[in-house]
């Protein structure tokens, strides 16, 4: 009997090990990045290193300011928010409530396949077409730019947004509409006066998910965006938080490698925000 | 008697269904052009030569089979250590936890986890796993790195499943006088095997579509290599190689070649978890 219990024990120990792991790993990266990432920021001193409107990590006087980078990645996903956000909202209002049995089907793979095709893809698309019909379009000299991620980002949040939103669309109780429709509403009006208020907070949901994922894409806007540290232009080449650190990791060392480090650390703490932001309306929409 | 609608109300009703159309048609069109450009751009160039050589600088040919045997050794060495710990923490959670508070506290760390850009996780695996384990850039660096990605689908799908699965089944085990984990090992895991095949497909997706948390931890080398000797060495998976051919090396054949192989794989990867999702939805219904 005694064996028996200290066996079940065990094994219940061996899960709840299991079980931890997860917060352990959230310790550990969280650690990692705050140990390796504030030295740079001391030396250099957080009002510079935030504010800094120069980065030239290699040139004889280096210099470390990624004020460029942190506007470069609010301006990318604001902009593929805007553009991104009404395409998903509308298409999951047709799919949940508009769209025949048939093309919700067909739409569902089109939007899983849309998720899933790997980021480095969308990259290639963006270089290979993107680029050259910014050229042509605007009559710049290179079209690898915030436009060019912009975009390419905009399709990426595109199937999280939908998603999420269509979730929440289905999940609002037949009464609400049966209840507009009878007082004389329209379908239309019943979907967007009715439906849509009621399903705000998981389309508030999709809106963060996608900011979410707009702020941390590096390899897709690597490809897309010409990687030069400049401050943010739509018709420039410029390098977001990602990016800056991913093309310099590579080949450096000592305060730029460690800098490269505290990038990081403000990229995590962005996300950081973006999960506390998600955490709020969850809790929010609970309680209601 | 009923009155007509006035205009500016149908005037908006049509507005409103308009924009949805558009919307709809963007998605359609988008998801039509990237699967045809792709296809038309990719699948000429998908050779016997590429797909079973490895590069030669002598004969100037390139070859991805290093990269295919790569990806497939990542894909099973993540799946291998991520399976126990995703399904471990979903039995402990649904079949263990008594405790809310831990319970919340496992739960917000897969949700952090989940939230985490895959650069980030890159850049920490390449600390801790090459560096501080010393394990180098290699295979195995880089699949415990997507180990930790994965964690949470793996968890999350479980999870779901687990709930599924009716009290009755462990209530009727308990009273034949079944240990709690002969009861989960016998009654309840097979009852959830649907949910933890769905959390596979989805976390071998994520896995084959990833690159950036990939770069710094398992390096770029285009070796052919076997399983065990592979782990231990550098090496790029299929969107890596894609990311060097294409960036570095302009070789934009091959990377169109292997975007159209990813696109394949990325299709039937929807169709497998569309399938699990109606089998599971059927064994629900009944």
């Amino acid at each position: 009997m005694n064996v028996k219990k200290v066996k079940e024990d065990t094994i219940h120990f061996i899960f709840l090990i299991l079980g931890l792991i997860a917060v352990g790993s959230v310790l550990v990266i969280t650690i990692y990045l705050v140990i390796s990432g504030l030295p740079a920021i001391r030396e250099i001193g957080l009002v510079d290193f935030l504010f800094g409107t120069r980065w030239a990590s290699t040139s004889a006087q280096p210099e470390y300011g990624i004020l460029p980078f942190i506007l470069t990645s609010i301006y990318g996903t604001a902009g593929a928010i805007v553009i991104g956000v009404p395409i998903g909202f509308f298409a999951a209002v047709y799919l949940a409530k508009m769209a025949p049995r048939k093309v919700c089907q067909v739409m569902e793979l089109c939007i899983g396949v849309l998720a899933g095709i790997p980021s480095v893809v969308y990259g290639l698309v963006g270089m290979l077409i993107l680029i050259p019909a910014i050229m042509a379009i605007f009559d710049v000299p290179d079209g690898a730019s915030l436009l060019a991620a912009i975009v390419v980002l905009a399709v990426m949040i595109l199937p999280s947004v939908i998603n999420v939103s269509l979730t929440s669309l289905q999940a609002v109780p037949r009464e609400y509409e049966e209840a507009s429709l009878a007082l004389g509403a329209t379908w239309t009006e019943t979907c967007f006066k009715v439906t849509v208020p009621a399903a705000r907070s998981g389309i508030f949901t999709a809106i963060v998910l996608g900011i979410g994922r707009a702020i941390g894409e590096a390899m897709a806007v690597m490809m897309v965006a010409g990687n030069v540290a400049n401050m943010p232009s739509l018709f420039q080449s410029v390098r977001f938080l990602t990016t800056a650190v991913a093309s310099e990791m590579s080949y450096s060392s000592g305060l730029q490698r460690q800098a490269l480090f505290s990038i990081a650390l403000v990229l995590f703490f962005f996300i950081m925000l973006i999960n506390a932001t998600l955490l709020v309306i969850k809790k929010r929409s609970q309680s209601l | 008697m009923i009155q007509p609608l006035s205009q500016s109300r149908k005037a908006w009703g049509v507005l409103m269904k308009t924009l949805c159309f558009i919307s709809i048609a963007i998605v359609t069109v988008l998801t039509g052009f990237m699967l045809v450009y792709v296809f038309y751009k990719g699948l000429p160039e998908i050779t016997w030569q590429l797909l079973s050589t490895s590069p030669s600088y002598l004969k100037h040919t390139i070859g991805i089979l290093p990269d295919i045997m790569n990806t497939i050794y990542v894909v099973i060495a993540t799946l291998v250590m991520v399976l126990p710990i995703g399904v471990g923490a979903a039995i402990y959670l649904n079949e263990y936890a008594k405790n809310r508070r831990i319970v919340e506290l496992i739960e917000f760390a897969a949700e952090t986890l989940s939230g985490i850009p895959s650069i980030i996780y890159g850049l920490v695996g390449m600390l801790v796993f090459c560096q501080f384990l010393g394990l180098q850039t290699s295979l195995l660096a880089g699949s415990m790195t997507l180990v930790v990605m994965n964690l949470p689908t793996i968890l999350r799908t479980t999870q779901e499943a687990l709930k599924t699965v009716p009290q009755g089944y462990r209530e009727g085990a308990f009273a034949l006088g079944a240990g709690k984990w002969r009861v989960i090992r016998t009654v309840v895991l097979p009852s959830c095997i649907n949910g933890i095949v769905t959390g596979c497909i989805l976390a071998v997706g994520r896995i084959l579509g990833e690159s950036a948390a990939l770069l710094f931890t398992t390096g770029f080398a285009h070796n052919l290599n076997g399983f065990f000797e592979g782990l231990r060495s550098s090496g790029a998976t299929l969107t890596v190689a894609l990311y060097v051919y294409a960036k570095e090396q302009g070789e934009f054949e091959v990377a169109y070649a292997i975007a159209a192989i990813l696109m394949v794989l990325t299709i039937l990867i929807n169709i497998a978890t569309t399938v699990m999702g109606r089998i599971m939805e059927r064994r629900n219904g009944q």
